[in-house]
């Protein structure tokens, strides 16, 4: 291969699990040159794109990138600084909290940008954006275009020279989708060299890049130059070049035909009348009027966010309007009346039905939760199986059926009850457009032969052109609304999306000058090539990042504090092991003076208090069955006598043996209370000896003279709290940034791992130690534990606990794949051997077995020690080092198992 | 009638997809069988394996014959400990007992000059500490007077016996304890962030624009979730409980496997309640944690009730799981009947339904926001 290829695949192929995603395939790219990759979702495009930027590991062939084999590690590390990777979705590499600002610089820092270099590169990118005047705004509240730029931003600032995106328009306005072209085509301009790798689904994109690859269900299509795909159909259009190579061999389908709908001025079928909503101080649908008649099809055009579904969800009754009105089939919306729900069919954006079942049980279910009498529903699902076409399908896991024949499902999910309208919510998304073709057939079906209200959403121009009205939505409002060619007059735009384009420019108040203006001014000096394998800055930049999220999401740093607080009050008051008060009744069988002196010691002790007699036998069974007392005691029939004669009478105890440690210690008392009354006793018996005890017995209850609970317990809550909510805190860390996508930003730049990893536990190590300063504080303030040992000591040992339990979460995060399994596994893991097996109820050297090993293997024992040894045992370091030493043994091991965990490329 | 059916079929799916979950069902597996045998086979109630030490400066017969006296199971063998090394031992937490045998005990014992015998104990072993020195001062108290040939007959002899657990075996309650905590966490977690999940990926709304009601969307998850945790604690009972373990559970199955659905529908609704109160999965964490923890500790199943301050236990009677426990320990060892822990059950139906109410219009305002 030349210098000037910039990717060579060879026999590149990846599977998921038994899911063949990429079939082997090959091609190359030269450097400097603009390639599109178009096929629909679920094609393989986000696959392909993940192992050309190092994302993925590499699983079959041979992939060059920009001179290199992605599969060795050294070329890995040389490419981060070179190839700019923007995944799929509107910002969801972004962190939501962070301020434009922040964003940019944390991907400057990860690629070892200086501060003002990075400042320079930002403002002019900024400025070639149109951000500067958002620089603040947290990214999470950036509309879709606008995040895009934001990410082209970031993936621009260490001036890569492969840039991959990952269908970075799709959902985007056509007014920022140009501008956001037109910056791209100002970075190649400085830097002829880039090479660019675009995922689009939209082909009007792709038709500008001189080359594409064409992917369908994993197996690449065609791969060339975009001018000689696009010429193998007479049409000349890259669309139609897909369905052809698609087909390859099969019949050209008809080609899609709408017949002009027959206008009846019938009654509207939905109409909406100023209709606003807000949350909070944005208002996301503002003023919203429209009327569409019955059997129309009616399209909402418009970005991402700009309050399409939101409108939709208002019409089916899912939001209440904050103003104005809206009504459906001659009804107010009311989401309490069910009965028109079932008037209406809905289809929500995503793929909502059940993956799990198949098409013919998903039918099913509906036809029973909309009511469908059983004779009618069976020939209905026939039918519609038969007319959607769903027949070879009906019978398989809907969930892993091909995108286009899930949507296919869900239209018919929809239509099954025969509703009279249909709500759409951007229902040909990510599906190819043969497969698109024939959705829409169905959809004239439905609305010409049937009379069927569709009212749906979409960002295709093409299928916009279909509908017989339009309207254009921007930021909530409704700029313009007519049919497809009225509005091409009015703005006088030559296709529809010039159209759109000059109507949201009229919105705006003109474009913006400075913008069109404004160019990206040449970077002083190429960024230095940073290899290092451990760099303090990118720590720091992931633990600042961090932090401030930490620190914006108030209610959970509240949690995180307060249900600390909490907890220490409500176990220092509440875990105790004395028994006092212990209910209990006597069946005193004897009736004698002896028996009442014997008794009366149990009635003066303070671990008693008795209840009314027991009369008989079953009385005593039954009362300590309801548990109403806890002990009987029972006296025999002449016990006065017996004992007089010297012929040893027997008490029986009668304990309550459902909760054994109860019992035991009840036991405990009854027997050193019989014990105590012996002497007594003797003197009542036959020869009075003198009970004088041999030996005095002096027992010294050291660390705790009074035995008060909660200077034991006290200490050793703070080690339960300590595991439970820093390893909480961290858990999520990791599995959330997989859930929401921002993981990527880890796989695509030179962060190592173990910068990840200490980065991200640090603000949460430094809450936790905020956590256990409140927590010694109330010991020794709120509940008057003195502290006699060495603060030194706890301070130390606090250290090395909450590093390890702070880890364990982090270790949690890195082997789970979902929040909710990280949450269970966290709260499963750590409470067994936390509540059982740590010493805080019993004494972890009476432990065998696996308990004991249980209690040896997990880090809350020692900082049990630790706490219980400088609060009452008068302890320092001299003494406590050795349970401190394993605390930071656990904090290496789990570390060292997170590390192994981590893997630096998705799989 | 028909809400019915809605609350069937709709139970009936979440079943199918809680069968491909396969995470999910190794939790479950390990939550009622593991989780519940290791602490059970290994549990300790009372004065158990206890580690003592003996400092002998006497060296006599005697001091050797105390020292024997301490057996197990209480005790572990005395480990001789010198004198110098003694404070040092205590204080690492080595030992919880240390005997201390002065300089011519057994001489001064044999002349009746009632000689002082020191029993250290680590108060900070809350467990043991009280309840071992009660033991060992009665061990001795015997010991001697063997030795010193005094009658060691009592004038009345006093004969302990536990109803419904004879011989006083920590792992037949912890096992039952153990089910209900698992089930606590289960049913508070999954319920809350399924809920969450389904918020934050858009899904609900796809049931909420079919004709059904808040509440039978509430129902059908609870009802199948309260099924399949029924249904595993049925088997645990009988496989791991009865089965492994050996205890034997006296009460009604039926009666106690009610009762567990029935904590299940008010557990799984302040799963849902405290799901409408966090905007975020990371928000319910530790939301969960000051929420579930207590109801672990505190419901009178790892440390007694009644010596819990007057306000703390009112407060705990607010929690379902303190009558769970309480009806858990009645029914399967004291075999209880409905007649008699009825006052428990109403009371964790009463709450059950309060949370659940209060879910109900919680979850109904979080969706329309």
């Amino acid at each position: 291969m030349n210098a000037a290829t910039a990717l060579q695949a060879d026999d590149v192929s990846h599977c998921y699990g038994d899911l063949q995603a990429l079939h082997p395939l090959a091609f190359s790219l030269p450097a400097g040159t603009r390639c599109g990759l178009i096929g629909p979702d679920g094609a393989g495009k986000s696959t392909l794109l993940g192992l050309i930027a190092g994302v993925k590991r590499l699983q079959q062939g041979e992939l060059q990138v920009l001179g290199g084999s992605i599969r060795q590690r050294r070329h890995r590390t040389a490419l981060y600084p070179k190839v700019a990777f923007m995944p799929q979705g509107l910002g969801n590499n972004l962190y939501p909290e962070l301020s434009i600002r922040e964003n940019i610089r944390f991907f400057a820092t990860l690629f070892g940008l200086g501060r003002a270099e990075c400042e320079q590169r930002m403002a002019s990118l900024l400025r070639a954006t149109d951000l500067e005047r958002f620089g603040e705004r947290p990214a999470g509240k950036l509309s879709g275009g606008m995040k895009q730029k934001l990410g082209l931003c970031c993936a621009l600032i260490h001036e890569p020279d492969l840039l991959i995106l990952d269908e970075p328009t799709t959902g985007v306005d056509p007014l920022s989708r140009r501008r956001f072209w037109e910056l791209v085509e100002q970075v190649r301009a400085q830097r002829p060299q880039l090479t660019l790798l675009v995922a689009t689904a939209y082909m009007e994109e792709a038709e500008q890049f001189e080359h594409c690859l064409m992917l369908d269900a994993g197996r690449l299509l065609a791969a060339g130059l975009s001018r000689e795909l696009a010429a193998t159909t007479p049409s000349g259009k890259l669309d139609d070049a897909f369905t052809h190579f698609q087909g390859a061999g099969r019949e050209q389908p008809e080609p899609l035909r709408i017949p002009p709908r027959q206008v009846d001025d019938g009654p509207i079928a939905i109409e909406a009348h100023d209709l606003t909503l807000r949350f909070g101080d944005f208002t996301a649908v503002n003023k919203v009027s429209f009327a569409i008649g019955r059997g129309e099809i009616f399209g909402f055009l418009g970005s991402n966010g700009c309050g399409k579904t939101t409108t939709m969800k208002v019409l089916t009754g899912l939001m209440p309007a904050s103003e104005g009105s809206a009504s459906l089939l001659g009804r107010p919306v009311d989401a309490g009346d069910l009965a028109t729900r079932k008037r209406v069919g809905f289809m929500s954006q995503s793929y909502s039905l059940y993956g799990e079942l198949s098409a013919r049980q998903n039918l099913e279910l509906h036809a029973r939760l909309f009511d469908l009498a059983k004779a009618d529903s069976a020939p209905r699902i026939a039918e519609l199986i038969e007319r959607f076409d769903l027949g070879a399908i009906a019978d398989q896991p809907s969930g892993a059926l091909p995108l286009g024949l899930r949507q296919r499902l869900s239209l018919a999910v929809a239509v099954l009850h025969r509703p009279e309208v249909l709500i759409l919510d951007e229902p040909t998304s990510g599906v190819d457009p043969a497969a698109r073709d024939d959705f829409w057939r169905l959809l004239v079906e439905l609305s010409r032969e049937q009379g069927v209200t569709i009212f749906l959403s979409t960002h295709f121009m093409n299928e916009a052109l279909r509908c017989d009205r339009i309207s254009l939505m921007h930021a909530g409002r409704v700029l313009a609304c007519d049919t497809p060619h009225a509005l091409q007059i009015q703005f006088g735009g030559d296709t529809l999306e010039d159209a759109f384009v000059r109507c949201l420019e009229q919105a705006q108040d003109a474009p913006n000058q400075a913008q069109a203006d404004a160019t990206l001014e040449q970077a002083a000096a190429p960024a230095p090539a940073l290899r290092q394998a451990f760099s303090l800055r990118r720590l720091l930049a992931v633990a600042s990042r961090e932090g401030k999220e930490l620190l914006r999401d108030k209610v959970r740093l509240a949690f995180a504090l307060a249900g600390a607080l909490f907890m220490m009050v409500i176990f220092g008051y509440g875990i105790s092991l004395d028994v006092e008060d212990l209910a209990f009744a006597v069946y005193d069988q004897d009736q004698s003076p002896q028996s009442r002196a014997y008794l009366e010691a149990f009635r003066g002790s303070r671990y008693f208090a008795e209840r009314p007699p027991i009369r008989d036998a079953r009385q005593l069974h039954q009362r300590l069955q309801r548990s109403e007392i806890k002990l009987a005691l029972e006296i025999p029939p002449g016990f006065g006598r017996d004992l007089h004669a010297g012929r040893q009478p027997v008490v029986a105890a009668w304990l309550d043996g459902g909760m054994p440690f109860r019992a035991e210690t009840s036991r405990n008392y009854v027997e050193a209370v019989h014990q105590a009354n012996l002497e007594q006793l003797a003197a009542l018996g036959p020869n009075p000896v003198s009970r004088q005890q041999p030996v005095r017995l002096e027992t010294r209850f050291r660390y705790n003279q009074d035995v008060v609970s909660v200077n034991a317990i006290g200490p050793g809550v703070m080690a339960l709290i300590l595991a439970f909510i820093p390893a909480m805190l961290t858990a999520l860390g990791i599995v959330r940034e997989k859930e929401l996508g921002s993981i990527t930003n880890f796989y695509a730049t030179p962060l190592t791992r173990l910068e990840f990893l200490l980065g991200k536990q640090a603000p949460y190590l430094a809450v936790s130690l905020v956590n256990l300063a409140l927590l010694v504080a109330m010991n020794r303030w709120l509940f008057g534990v003195p502290l006699k040992g060495s603060p030194l000591a706890l301070a130390c040992g606090g250290l090395a606990y909450l590093l390890a339990t702070t880890s364990l979460g982090l270790l949690i995060s890195a082997f789970t794949r979902t929040q909710i399994a990280a949450i269970l596994g966290t709260l499963i893991i750590t409470s067994l051997p936390t509540i059982q097996f740590s010493g805080l109820i019993v004494p972890r050297s009476s432990l065998e077995g696996a308990a004991a090993l249980m209690g040896q293997l997990f880090p809350a024992g020692y900082f049990l020690d630790i706490a219980v040894g400088t609060f009452t045992k008068a302890l320092g370091l001299h003494e406590l080092w050795p349970q401190c030493l394993a605390l930071l043994g656990f904090f290496a091991a789990f570390t060292g198992l997170s590390l192994i965990m981590l893997k630096k490329q998705e799989a | 009638m028909s809400r019915l059916s809605h609350t069937l079929r709709l139970g009936l799916k979440e079943l199918t997809s809680l069968r491909h979950d396969s995470v999910l069902l190794l939790f479950l597996l390990y939550a009622f069988s593991v989780a519940i045998y290791m602490p059970a086979a290994g549990s300790v109630i009372g004065v158990h394996n206890a580690s003592v030490a003996v400092v002998d400066e006497d060296h006599g017969a005697i001091s050797r014959k105390l020292a024997e006296s301490l057996q197990p199971p209480e005790f572990q063998p005395a480990v001789a400990l010198p004198a110098d090394r003694l404070d040092q031992a205590m204080d690492s937490g080595q030992y919880t007992f240390v005997i201390n045998v002065p300089v011519n005990f057994q001489a001064d014992l044999l002349a009746g000059r009632s000689p002082e015998l020191q029993v250290n104990v680590d108060a900070t072993a809350m467990s043991q500490a009280f309840m071992g020195a009660g033991y060992i001062g009665r061990i001795f108290e015997r010991e001697l007077l063997e030795y010193a040939g005094r009658s060691t007959s009592s004038p009345a002899l006093l004969n302990p016996k536990a109803l419904f657990n004879p011989n006083l075996e920590g792992g037949w309650f912890l096992a039952v304890i153990q089910i209900v905590n698992n089930i606590t966490i289960l049913a508070i977690i999954l319920t809350g962030t399924a809920l969450l999940r389904e918020r934050e990926h858009g899904t609900l709304d796809h049931l909420l624009v079919l004709p059904l009601t808040a509440l039978e969307i509430m129902l059908a998850k609870i009802a199948s979730n309260a099924l399949v945790v029924v249904a595993c604690t049925w088997i645990s009972l009988e496989v791991v409980v009865k089965g492994a373990l050996g205890v034997p559970l006296a009460g009604s199955m039926g009666l106690f496997l009610g009762v567990t659905a029935l904590y299940l529908f008010a557990s799984t609704a302040l799963g849902i309640f405290l799901a409408t109160l966090a905007r975020s999965t990371p928000q319910f964490g530790l939301l969960a944690i000051p929420v579930i923890i207590p109801m672990l500790l505190l419901s009178g199943g790892s440390t007694p009730l009644d010596s819990m301050p007057q306000w703390l236990q009112w407060v705990m009677q607010g929690s379902p799981s303190t009558h769970f426990v309480s009806l858990g320990a009645a029914i399967l060892f004291r075999d209880a009947g409905l007649s008699v822990v009825w006052p428990d059950v109403a009371a964790l139906a009463a709450i059950g339904l309060v949370f659940f109410g209060v879910a109900l219009a919680r979850f109904r305002r979080s969706l329309a926001a």
